[in-house]
């Protein structure tokens, strides 16, 4: 069976122009977002305490506030989670020393509030400090991922494929960032993880690409650097859509399957590994073509290359 | 062209499909209800109460599997959990305060899989239940500490030289010395050098002042120390709480992480991870009437106190050092190479223990360990009440004038002295801790997510399998069979390596990889298709097939690997896991779709002419 059955090379590059502007806005839009209504950082950076409890029938969150309320929680956030049986109170960080005992103050509260027999299901308390060091520790991780990413990259094959991949890679984290701003989805650690995950796929992507297009450039005399591009994208192209599929039917297995808790995890994949695709096409090989990629670039490559390519003639 | 793959590859390839799937079975097996005994506080369980237990559970017809001795902790394995329950509350009561006695469930790991090493997965706190917290030590109050301890320090030893000086301050990282004559200010300065190796000091003739500047070198290792001890007190108290299996590590340079499996009174955790503990040094009363002691009739400058092994003694009523004074405590040997433990005191200790010491050579002394424990009763505030536990650790007899240094023998085993040294330590916690960070997850959650992520890994891997049979046809079966070894190698690498653990995102990376995997397989296909289209003949489509995608293959899986490896370094617990399993699964997903694949495409596809190919 084939989905795609290219007889003619795709001209990808002459709808540059398009991929670029539809890039730069939604670039723009994510930056702009980030900017105002910022991310809606998870329990994870901000510090704080959450407690997750299960009622045995559907509870009655204005009472569980009022609950709250009464025993001095009045900034307590009370929410349903995942069912209307499972609910999840949030609470800022408090200057009181006792701070991680919290959790199981609140605890003691519902139970008696309640009535009902109250199920932990989960307390989860980071203090201060930690948050702030783990937003830190999460940047940095992100910079060192692109710098080393950067490094091999431009080691195997050359700067302007390696500086392609990176912008490839920023436009698809900042896309995924822009969206979890605009949807004002919580992002926690899982889905920092997430976002480095797309770093790795994006990546992935990108590099099948580019090794198309060296070897074609090796393979292909006279031809425009563009077409060459064009070419490449086009060999490729049933890969990159067939391995979408599958990565894409395994997300959407984990985000309908995977529970409340790697909710967040499973939509940054769906969302990155979507955008991912796209990038590889357009960004990376767009801006190694607007760098002025060549042939003769390319050459020192093809020695051992093409000796290995002789040596599969022989019978 | 021929696609054989010479009988060793093929048989490597068999081999280690087969070691991975030997090793994932013991996650095939399933848990046995066990109690697991140990020694509390330097008690080691014997051989000695594993007859005691074994004794106590047949006296009480409590049927057990098997009981084994391992590593100073007896574990007991039931055939149900009624027998377990029973066994629990019977050896807690007849074993006493000595061992703690824990609920444990342990793999039912045949013995010829756990003779070769194998052991199931470790599940991750988000899977099992249980608490995690993580501790911070609080540096700068160490660092404190040291400074203080430094002023005194030089006090002393100037005085002692009868060296005279105006003032000995702390300043920022430094201690400031000012003297009233230069003469002072160079013997000073002489002086210090040769007993602070680990200073820096400078002087200024001018102000005649010496400021001793601490190196980095003597500030790591201060927080090294301060790390290092509370992680030996967290332990000790860790062990006490009767939990099977617990963790404590050090993360980082000033925090440690405690993981408490199926703990869910984390309100009693954190009460005794807070505790303190104080060491006191007291005068053995050896002139008081013991027995009558014992009958209630206690000399009033005494108390009544109870050995490691449940023999009273007297003891004076006056402390005559409390354990903040202690510096350092190390077990070493002594010149008959008996056991022995080293005791270093700060200057005010010094001189303390040297005036207590004095008119007393020749009589014991004892060591008295006190800890606060929680009592399962609560105050009127709601705040557990804390028990006092006094008990002596040592009696030694005082050989000379004690001063800033001394030593304890005598004090039986190479362990016990170690112990003790252990033990003398945590009276001083130079640094105090606090907990940070906790997450508990309930056991109904827990089991949720094991049962979650197991519906997501199979619901996946259904969905790539069909795919792939659809799309590549006979090679996409060929896909499907590395896939399901891919799944096998992870399981058993990550059931191999002690540290791996499995978390909910760490099941998540598993579904990752799997439709990541297929990207390898997928790459060559789609070449083999290619050249196919090209007119190539079969043998050497399948041959320019996996040759060409190789490189390709290695690039893009390195990346990713760099990707999950720094994830690795910064992440921590579930997180963490996600890394493991991402960065084992793309290494062997790697094996698997390479050269197992093509292993397999040889042995069905290869050496013979063909016309058409299933792909």
């Amino acid at each position: 069976m084939q989905i795609l059955q290219l007889k003619e090379t795709v001209a990808f590059m002459s709808y540059r122009k398009i991929a670029m502007i539809f890039s730069a806005l939604l670039m723009i839009a994510s930056l702009a977002s980030l900017a105002t209504n910022k991310l809606n950082f998870g329990l994870d950076f901000t510090g704080g305490t959450l407690i997750e409890v299960g009622f045995e029938q559907a509870a009655d969150l204005k009472k569980i506030r009022q609950v709250m309320a009464e025993n001095g929680f009045n900034d307590a956030k009370v929410q349903f989670y995942g069912s209307s049986r499972d609910v999840v109170i949030r609470l800022g960080l408090r200057e009181d020393v006792k701070a991680e005992m919290l959790g199981n103050e609140v605890l003691a509260v519902l139970e008696s509030g309640s009535g009902q027999k109250v199920d932990m299901r989960r307390i989860e308390f980071v203090g201060a400090s930690v948050g702030d060091e783990l937003a830190e520790q999460g940047g940095l991780a992100m910079l060192t991922a692109l710098i080393c990413i950067l490094i091999y990259v431009a080691f195997r094959f050359e700067w302007r494929f390696a500086v392609g991949s990176v912008v490839a890679l920023f436009h698809d984290v900042l896309l995924t960032l822009g969206l979890f701003s605009i949807l004002q989805l919580e992002f926690d650690l899982t889905v920092l993880a997430a976002i480095l995950a797309v770093i790795g796929y994006s990546l992935n992507d990108t590099i099948v690409v580019s090794d198309r297009i060296r070897e074609n450039f090796r393979k292909v005399r006279d031809t425009l650097p563009e077409d060459i591009i064009n070419i490449s994208l086009t060999q490729t192209l049933s890969r990159t859509f067939i391995t979408s599929i599958t990565t894409l039917l395994v997300l959407a297995a984990l985000f309908f399957r995977g529970g409340e808790l790697i909710h967040g995890f499973a939509t940054a994949l769906l969302f990155g590994v979507f955008v991912g695709t796209y990038s590889s096409i357009y960004v990376a090989s767009l801006v190694a073509l607007a760098l002025g990629v060549s042939r003769e670039d390319l050459i020192p490559e093809v020695i051992d290359k093409e000796g290995a390519e002789q040596e599969q003639m022989m019978p | 062209m021929l696609n054989r793959y010479p009988l060793w590859k093929t048989l490597m390839v068999a081999f280690i499909v087969a070691f991975g799937a030997l090793y994932a079975t013991p996650n095939l097996y399933g848990e046995d209800p066990a109690v697991q005994v140990s020694g509390l506080r330097g008690v080691e369980a014997n051989a000695a109460t594993l007859d005691t237990i074994k004794t106590n559970l047949t006296d009480n017809n409590i049927d057990f599997a098997n009981i084994v001795l391992e590593k100073g902790q007896i574990l007991a394995r039931f055939k149900n959990t009624e027998d377990q329950l029973k066994a629990r509350d019977v050896l807690d009561d007849k074993l006493g305060k000595k061992y703690s006695v824990a609920l444990n469930l342990t793999p039912a790991t045949p013995d010829w899989l756990a003779a070769i090493g194998g052991t199931p997965m470790k599940l991750g706190l988000d899977l099992s239940g249980g608490v995690s917290f993580l501790m911070e030590v609080n540096m700068k109050e160490a660092i404190n500490k040291a400074k203080v301890g430094m002023v005194g320090d030089f006090r002393g030893d100037l005085r002692n030289e009868k060296i005279r000086y105006r003032s000995v301050k702390e300043d920022g990282n430094a201690i400031v010395v000012k003297f009233r004559k230069v003469e002072d200010l160079e013997k000073g300065q002489l002086l210090l050098k040769k007993r602070y190796r680990d200073l820096l000091l400078s002087t200024d003739e001018d102000t005649l002042t010496l400021t001793a500047q601490m190196t980095e070198q003597k500030l790591k290792e201060i927080r090294e120390y301060a790390l290092q001890q509370n992680i030996t007190i967290i332990r000790n108290r860790v062990n006490e709480l009767g939990v099977a299996e617990p963790l404590v590590q050090r993360q980082g340079k000033k925090h440690i992480v405690i993981e408490l499996p199926g703990v869910q009174d984390t309100a009693k955790a954190k009460e005794i991870l807070n505790a303190t503990a104080t060491i006191e040094f007291r005068l053995v009363d050896t002139e008081g009437d013991l027995n009558a002691a014992l009958n209630g009739r206690i000399p009033a400058s005494s108390i009544l106190l109870r050995e490691k092994d449940g023999k009273p003694i007297l003891l004076n009523k006056r402390i005559m050092l409390t354990g903040d004074h202690i510096t350092d405590a190390k077990s070493g040997f002594d010149e008959y190479s008996r056991p022995q433990v080293n005791i270093s005191l700060d200057s005010a200790g010094g001189s303390k223990m040297s005036n207590g010491t004095k008119s007393n050579i020749g009589k014991p002394m004892a060591t008295v360990f006190i800890e606060y424990k929680p009592t399962d009763k609560r105050d009127l505030e709601g705040n557990l009440i804390f028990e006092k536990v006094q008990e002596v650790i040592s009696v030694a007899t005082i050989q000379s004038r004690l001063g800033k240094s001394f030593r304890i023998t005598g004090a039986g085993s190479q362990t016990e002295a170690h112990n003790l040294a252990l033990l003398l330590r945590a009276g001083a916690l130079i640094a105090p801790i606090s907990i940070v960070e906790e997450r508990t997850v309930g056991p109904t959650l827990g089991a949720e997510n094991v049962q979650l992520g197991f519906q997501a890994i199979l619901m996946g891997f259904g969905l790539v399998f069909i795919f792939m049979i659809i799309y590549y046809r006979a090679f996409g079966v060929v896909a499907n069979m590395a896939l399901g070894a891919n799944l096998v190698l992870i399981i058993g690498v990550m059931s191999l390596i002690p540290g791996a653990t499995l978390t909910l995102p760490g099941m998540a990376g598993i579904v990752l990889t799997v439709g990541m995997a297929v990207d390898a397989n997928v790459l060559i296909f789609e070449r083999i298709r290619e050249e196919i289209r090209e007119g190539k003949s079969i043998q050497q489509a399948i041959h320019q097939g996996y040759d060409a995608a190789f490189s390709t293959i290695i690039d893009a899986n390195i990346t990713t690997l760099i990707a999950a490896l720094i994830l690795f370094a910064v992440g921590t617990g579930p997180v963490k896991g996600f890394a493991v399993t991402l960065s084992i699964g793309i290494i062997t997903s790697m094996f698997t779709s390479v050269v197992g694949t093509r292993a397999v495409v040889n042995a069905v596809w290869g050496g013979k002419s063909l016309k058409k190919l299933s792909i």
